[in-house]
């Protein structure tokens, strides 16, 4: 139950905070105004996919929620995922692979993968479309996004079937 | 073609890691949403909601005095001094129409007022109390209804003009004309044994990039004017805006951080002159973002045109006579109409061998929205009508279609009429061709799609037929006596160096390029550079990111400056060394004698010249313009299934060859082309702006105007045939554009080849398929 309408707490990337908020606000917004600017404003109508954000490991639009929506939830942005001294393996198949062009779609991505990574064990084409299909990219024609993935998974595949 | 040439190279012709990657892919701040500051005003635009009316008496009071609300801007309290937003050179080949606010609307979404407060939400209600009379004044929707008897005139405020000397007549909704004729064309029409008379029309669409366009402007501390901006021409935009606000281009700076995608949206200036109104006369930061709707509505699209598209053909396979009329809608301004329209016949025509060529264009405003630049610049459009009617030639004539093309398209070594005919805004310039890979990227492709087992579409029977088509492609390479880029480098203690350049990255790795292409030419590796783009008190000039411009001109701009450092390193060391520069060479970060018993590192040169003795700063600069324009070129092919019950087609398999000379960074050019292949696809397949009776867009959302995603894709398989050309950095020529101009044309060709159906205008949807279907004689 909320004490107080004016502010929200959850976990944020592993700690538990507190923020002050609106009624009306979007989790993007409240996000974004608190430095966890890698997720982006690319719609504001849950299509594009360049804000997307874990809810409790579920990839969500965070332009579509409202801030007080996540109150008690755990929230995991893209500033939790891998440092410039070691980024994750899929974020380095990204690098290494070209797949980077403008980058604007490229947090909302890594986050759906994430979520992908976590929620399936198997990662047949279709499941992977399933997941990756809300995130927009105009850059790239996916290819090397696609290709990038596959590897992280069949790798991850191979490992589980060990 | 040329791997001896290639073979030596160390950076360039190898696929390194893109320099800003991992900052992108850690989601670092990177983008300009992402640099303003919590103090910034949130600044929205009240857009208009007729399509064309006069603006009677406004009322700001209200909204002045609401809530947070620091300053409305609106035609009453701005200078009005006639531009163009088309960020182009300089004097720009379009109308001065525009002003930052003007008495009159002309297009639903058009600028009314703008309102700067402290937070979006007392921003929009605040817009909400401005009161607005308007009188409405009937429409224009289509060309024909522009160049009606009586039409009404769009633009008939009395200062609007031209600069340059080229036609322009507002009152008959004309906003410029262009034409050639070479040879003979009616004679060219009288010997062919076959002639083609055909009405091709292209849609409306838009670039999408997913970042919108976005804006921050701030005054610094020394009281200059700081813009921030998602632009792919900061050095345009510090011009327009001075321009626009009449201030003087020494009191302002811009600034182009990364860049979420332009496509040529953002050769645009939108955005800046607001939000540096807002700045400079509150004192505050001003930040803003368009929301996706309002991107639709108010940013630029691709001009939607009409072609008449007359040829001739002999039964040798002979081309005797091109004639291309071009009808272009630019909509309620005119900016980059006349540049479009003339690479409608400059980038297209000069493809295949032809000595009567007639082409003529006119451009015409209408009260719906805005066309620019956008990746192909009308080379798209004029594709589609042309490589559609060269496949009916082949099928008249009885020859293989790429048979047909192999036997005429232009060769190293010959020229075009056009190339001299047709420039922008002025003639063109005289070109031979130097590269020209186009009959291997034809045989590749062929071989990559399975041409061999391609049958004739009326062998095919059943609900659900496949089919291959083909298409041909050129460009250019930026625009001759014309575009301009600059790049300096400075050589660091440790051996590194500083890069910057004018040139705008925006997401295509032209940062990487660039350092490739210095690195190459000062022997030491691409991450030794730290490349800074762009910033107009940092950087040298340079055009911007467009004209595929950026790795032709830009890095042999990059390449001089490597080369004026790169003698200055030798200079020094050969004074270190006491040897004669003559006896010196570059390998791997070092100066060596002959046989590499002596030698020093860049790092022992740098800190000799900093600290040691004769002391100076190493630095190198280049600018470089060019005479040429060489056209990459690139043959695509597809496969399609086309469901003949109920119209829908599908892409089975696409194949893109490209000949951009040297490819400097192989996977980056692989994504080049694989990007523009898909957003072409989508162009060809679904992408279309719908409007209401009031001229609205209908379909302002990505739920509604459906850009292909990750599912929707096909296989697309990208193959770079290299060709060698003398004129750009290391043999490279360009390879942004061209890609996006074969999908809407190779599909076509394929949807013939399932089903005897010939499609004239695009999107291919379903219903426009099956229409097409229907009235097939069987």
């Amino acid at each position: 139950m909320k004490i107080n309408p004016k502010t929200v707490t959850f976990t944020i990337n592993g700690e538990n905070k507190t923020f002050i908020t609106e009624p009306d606000e979007k989790l993007l917004t409240l996000l974004r105004r608190e430095g966890y600017k890698g997720a982006k404003f690319g719609c504001g109508q849950g299509n594009c996919g360049s804000c997307t954000v874990l809810m409790d490991g579920h990839a969500i639009y965070s332009c579509l929620l409202y801030a007080m929506q996540a109150e008690g939830r755990e929230i995991r942005t893209i500033e939790s995922v891998g440092t410039h001294d070691k980024p994750s393996e899929f974020q380095q198949e990204l690098i290494d692979g070209g797949a980077v062009q403008c980058g604007y779609c490229i947090p909302g991505m890594i986050m759906s993968a994430t979520a992908l990574m976590e929620n399936e064990t198997e990662f047949d084409d279709e499941t992977v479309r399933e997941y990756m299909d809300g995130n927009l990219c105009r850059c790239t024609g996916y290819e090397k996004i696609w290709a990038a993935l596959r590897r992280v998974l069949d790798r991850q595949e191979a490992k589980s079937t060990k | 073609m040329s791997p001896a040439r290639t073979a030596n190279f160390k950076q360039v012709s190898h696929s390194v890691t893109k320099v800003d990657a991992k900052q992108l892919a850690l989601g670092k701040d990177s983008y300009v949403g992402d640099f303003a500051p919590p103090n910034a005003l949130i600044v929205k635009m009240l857009g208009s909601p007729h399509p064309h009316a006069r603006i009677i008496s406004m009322d700001v009071s209200r909204a002045e005095k609401m809530p947070g609300v620091k300053l409305v801007l609106w035609h009453g309290n701005v200078p009005r001094i006639p531009h163009t937003s088309a960020g182009q050179g300089y004097p720009e080949p379009s109308p001065y129409d525009t002003f930052i606010f003007d008495t009159k609307v002309r297009h639903v979404g058009d600028r009314v007022a703008a309102v700067a407060a402290e937070t979006e939400e007392q921003a929009m209600a605040a817009l909400a109390k401005i009161r607005v009379k308007y009188e409405i004044l009937r429409p224009v929707f289509t060309i024909d209804e522009a160049m009606a008897e009586g039409a009404p005139v769009i633009h008939d405020e009395p200062d609007a003009y031209v600069p340059i000397p080229i036609p322009y007549e507002p009152e008959n909704n004309l906003v410029a004309k262009v034409g050639c004729q070479t040879g003979d064309f009616e004679k060219g029409m009288k010997e062919a044994d076959f002639t083609f008379d055909d009405i091709y029309e292209t849609p409306y669409a838009q670039h999408c990039p997913i970042e919108p366009y976005t804006s921050l402007a701030e005054v610094d501390s020394a009281g200059r004017l700081v813009i921030t901006t998602s632009t792919q021409v900061p050095f345009h935009c510090r011009r327009i805006v001075a321009q626009a606000l009449g201030i003087p281009v020494q009191k302002i700076r811009v600034i182009k951080p990364r860049i979420g995608g332009g496509f040529g949206s953002k050769q645009e200036v939108l955005l800046e002159d607001i939000v540096a109104l807002v700045a400079l006369r509150t004192g505050r930061p001003a930040f803003w973002q368009l929301t996706r709707e309002e991107n639709f509505r108010y940013g630029r699209t691709r001009h939607p045109i009409r072609f008449r598209l007359r040829m001739g053909v002999k039964k040798d396979g002979t081309i005797t006579a091109i004639g291309m009329d071009c009808w272009n809608n630019t909509g309620a301004y005119g900016g980059h109409g006349l540049t479009v329209v003339s690479c409608c016949g400059s980038k297209v025509l000069p493809l295949y061998r032809c000595e009567n060529i007639h082409f003529d264009a006119k451009v015409l405003y209408t009260n719906l929205p805005c066309g620019g630049a956008y990746r192909g610049f009308g080379a798209t459009q004029a594709f589609f009508a042309f490589e559609s009617t060269i496949d009916k030639m082949a099928e008249a004539i009885g020859m293989d279609p790429c048979e047909f093309r192999r036997m005429n398209h232009i060769r190293v070594g010959e020229g075009s009429p056009i190339f001299a005919a047709l420039g922008e805004g002025k003639e063109g310039v005289p070109m031979t061709i130097g590269s020209c890979a186009l009959t291997e990227c034809i045989d590749q492709g062929a071989e990559a799609i399975g041409w061999a087992q391609r049958t004739d579409w009326r062998e095919k029977t059943g609900r659900y037929r496949r089919g291959i088509g083909v298409a041909c492609l050129m460009q250019g390479s930026s625009i001759p006596h014309i575009d301009m880029g600059g790049a300096t480098i400075k050589i660091n203690e440790d051996g590194s160096f500083n890069l910057l350049v004018g040139a705008t990255d925006l997401g295509t790795g032209s940062d990487t390029i660039l350092a490739q292409i210095a690195a190459e030419e000062l022997c030491t590796a691409t991450d030794k550079m730290i490349v800074y783009s762009s910033d107009t008190d940092m950087t040298p000039y340079d055009v911007g990111a467009y004209a595929s411009s950026t790795t032709y001109l830009s890095g042999e701009a990059a390449r001089k400056a490597a080369a004026d450092a790169k003698s200055q390193i030798l200079k020094t060391a050969a004074e270190m060394l006491d040897l004669a520069i003559e006896d010196l060479h570059c390998a791997d970060g070092h100066i060596l004698n002959a046989d590499g018993s002596k030698k020093v590192s860049y790092g022992d040169v740098a800190c000799y010249a900093l600290y040691l003795k004769n002391q100076y700063q190493i630095i190198g600069t280049g600018s470089h313009f060019t005479v040429k324009s060489p056209p990459p070129f690139a043959a695509h092919f597809t496969e399609v299934e086309v469901d003949t019950w109920t119209g829908l087609v599908k892409v089975l398999n696409y194949v893109s060859t490209i000949d951009c000379g040297t490819p400097i960074n192989p996977a980056l050019c692989e994504g080049q082309t694989e990007g523009g292949t898909l957003n072409g696809i989508s162009y060809a397949l679904t992408e279309e702006y719908l409007f209401n009776q009031n001229g609205k867009m209908l379909n302002a959302s990505f739920a509604d105007y459906h850009i292909f995603s990750m599912r929707d894709k096909p296989p697309l398989k990208t193959i770079l045939v290299p060709s060698y050309e003398d004129t750009g950095p290391f043999g490279a020529k360009s390879v942004s554009e061209i890609c996006i101009n074969g999908p809407a044309p190779a599909i076509a060709n394929a949807i013939y080849n399932a089903t005897g159906a010939r499609l004239y205008e695009f999107p291919f949807t379903p219903e426009r398929v099956l229409n097409a279907i229907r009235s097939v004689k069987a």
